[in-house]
């Protein structure tokens, strides 16, 4: 275990934000936390992080978690003068030919030198997913980590963490939206709406009833659909993403 | 050339070593107006040092710290605007320090030189305490460098990643509580803010990096001191302003180079 929430709440200004998480992080195994706009989703990843402190319930973790953090927003003020080389190693420590592989994997390869403030949404949403896999982390915490990229880029940043989750054996909690792309690699789905909807396997959480009262039979059958795929990975992932939504 | 404009230059380099460096953080932070609260409530740490017979610097930094840490409270509670809270306890402040003032009676204190300063009245004893300010200063500075500038970049981030952004905050605020408590006398409680706003924001505009950034910003510090210094003994200004004027005309020259190039 590296980071569980117990019947976690948290109340702001006498409302509750989300309540009575419950919530497992384990070494090796994609979290995906999905639900809609103002469901709590950042909240409980606040709480996991140690954020926000629980109003009722618990949160543990380990010790000696080496945290990678993508969040959702950040207020970078480009009052600070800052090159990308410099912000991918915020704290010391991590070697330059560290920092270029991970700028390479984002496919960044010579903004080393750039200036932070002159990137677009995009780039500085990828700079930002570098910075937190370049510190080598046990626990990848990513909210939205594909907001602002194209595409292309898209597919590949969900690889990518995928191959990080192999190749380094962290744990990774993430937000996502973009239930096509992370269903296949995710191990557990957590469905909020101001509480814990439904939890499981992406199969198990496309047949639950309240994730298709929540969601509507499309998005399940979404669900399905890439659990589906992920049990017949012979077929390319564009592909069968059209097909089914189309048809 | 006299002693008093040796201690004034001394006083005014020692000085520089805290306002560079710090002042980029505050423009970095975005803390100017918290920079000026804090100085009109050093109006109200000398009236207290009068009032006590304690060392001004002690009670100016005493009421500055007291005040930030206030502000910083309120501020989590977020009942209201820190711009507001701002405004509210800067003019209190200013206004219970001019009030205690001149209850002690007339004769007590020039007011002029606590909103301007003196920098021609420096003494030796002066010297050593802004010596030692700048040396603890730059000293903690350097021991916490990364985490700073991590923490002001921003908060969030560090926090998830195993740092403290609220103990390097406070770190942060009681250094600028020190530095306006040992530059009232020198400068004032009008112009300090000046000091660090404006070697920092001429930095900005040329560096690459924040500790190129602080460099730049110390540097053009000195050099308005200097440039002040000169241009009061010549022309016979005040002495605060003047290097506040130096400091403007550097900004302006920078921009004008910036543009042209």
């Amino acid at each position: 275990m590296q980071i569980q929430l117990t019947n976690a709440g948290l109340k702001t200004r006498d409302q509750w934000r989300v309540r009575g998480v419950n919530l497992t992080v384990e070494a090796g195994k994609i979290v995906t936390l999905i639900g809609p706009n103002g469901a709590g989703k950042s909240t409980t990843v606040k709480l996991a992080l140690g954020l926000e402190k629980p109003t009722e319930g618990l949160c543990q973790r380990a010790p000696g978690l080496r945290i990678g953090y993508v969040p959702q927003k950040l207020a970078i003020d480009w009052t600070m003068p800052i090159t990308v080389a410099r912000f991918m190693n915020l704290y010391g420590g991590i070697k330059a030919s560290q920092a270029q592989g991970a700028l390479d994997a984002v496919g960044l390869h010579d903004q080393g030198k750039a200036a932070l403030a002159s990137l677009s949404g995009g780039e500085f949403q990828r700079v930002l997913i570098a910075r937190a896999i370049a510190r080598r982390p046990n626990l990848l915490v990513l909210d939205e980590p594909a907001q602002g990229i194209d595409i292309t880029g898209e597919s590949q940043i969900y690889q990518l963490i995928q191959n990080l989750r192999d190749e380094l054996g962290c744990g990774v909690l993430m937000i996502s939206h973009d239930l096509h792309l992370v269903m296949a690699a995710t191990d557990t789905v957590v469905c909020l709406n101001g509480h814990v909807c439904c939890h499981g396997t992406p199969t198990a959480v496309a047949n639950n009833q309240a994730y298709q009262a929540l969601f509507g039979a499309d998005a399940a059958q979404q669900l399905a659909v890439y659990d589906h795929h992920h049990d017949h990975h012979h077929l390319p992932d564009g592909e069968i993403c059209k097909d089914h939504s189309h048809g | 050339m006299d002693d008093f404009i040796l201690r004034a230059l001394a006083a005014g380099l020692l000085l520089t070593l805290m306002t560079g460096p710090l002042g980029c953080f505050i423009v970095w932070r975005r803390l100017s107006y918290f920079g000026d609260t804090l100085a009109h409530a050093a109006l109200l740490g000398v009236a207290l040092s009068l009032l006590t017979g304690l060392a001004s610097q002690l009670t100016v930094f005493g009421v500055s710290a007291g005040i930030a840490l206030l502000l910083s409270e309120l501020e989590r509670r977020k009942e209201y605007s820190s711009d507001a809270l701002l405004g509210l306890m800067s003019h209190s402040a200013l206004a219970l320090g001019v009030v205690v003032i001149a209850l002690l009676g007339p004769s007590q204190i020039n007011l002029e030189s606590l909103l301007f300063g003196d920098l021609l009245l420096v003494t030796q004893a002066d010297l050593w305490t802004i010596g030692g300010a700048s040396l603890a200063t730059l000293a903690v500075l350097a021991l916490s460098w990364r985490g700073l500038v991590a923490a002001t970049l921003s908060p969030e981030l560090a926090a998830a990643e195993g740092l403290r952004p609220r103990l390097t905050q406070l770190i942060l605020t009681l250094l600028i509580a020190m530095v306006i408590a040992v530059a009232i006398k020198l400068v004032g409680a009008l112009l300090i803010t000046a000091m660090l706003i404006l070697p920092a924001t001429l930095a900005r505009g040329l560096s690459k990096s924040p500790e190129q950034m602080a460099l730049i910003a110390t540097m053009a510090g000195m050099i308005s001191v200097v440039l002040g210094i000169a241009g009061s003994w010549f022309a016979d200004t005040p002495t605060g302003p003047s290097i506040v004027i130096a400091a403007l005309g550097l900004f302006i020259v920078s921009r004008l180079r910036g543009e042209r190039a």
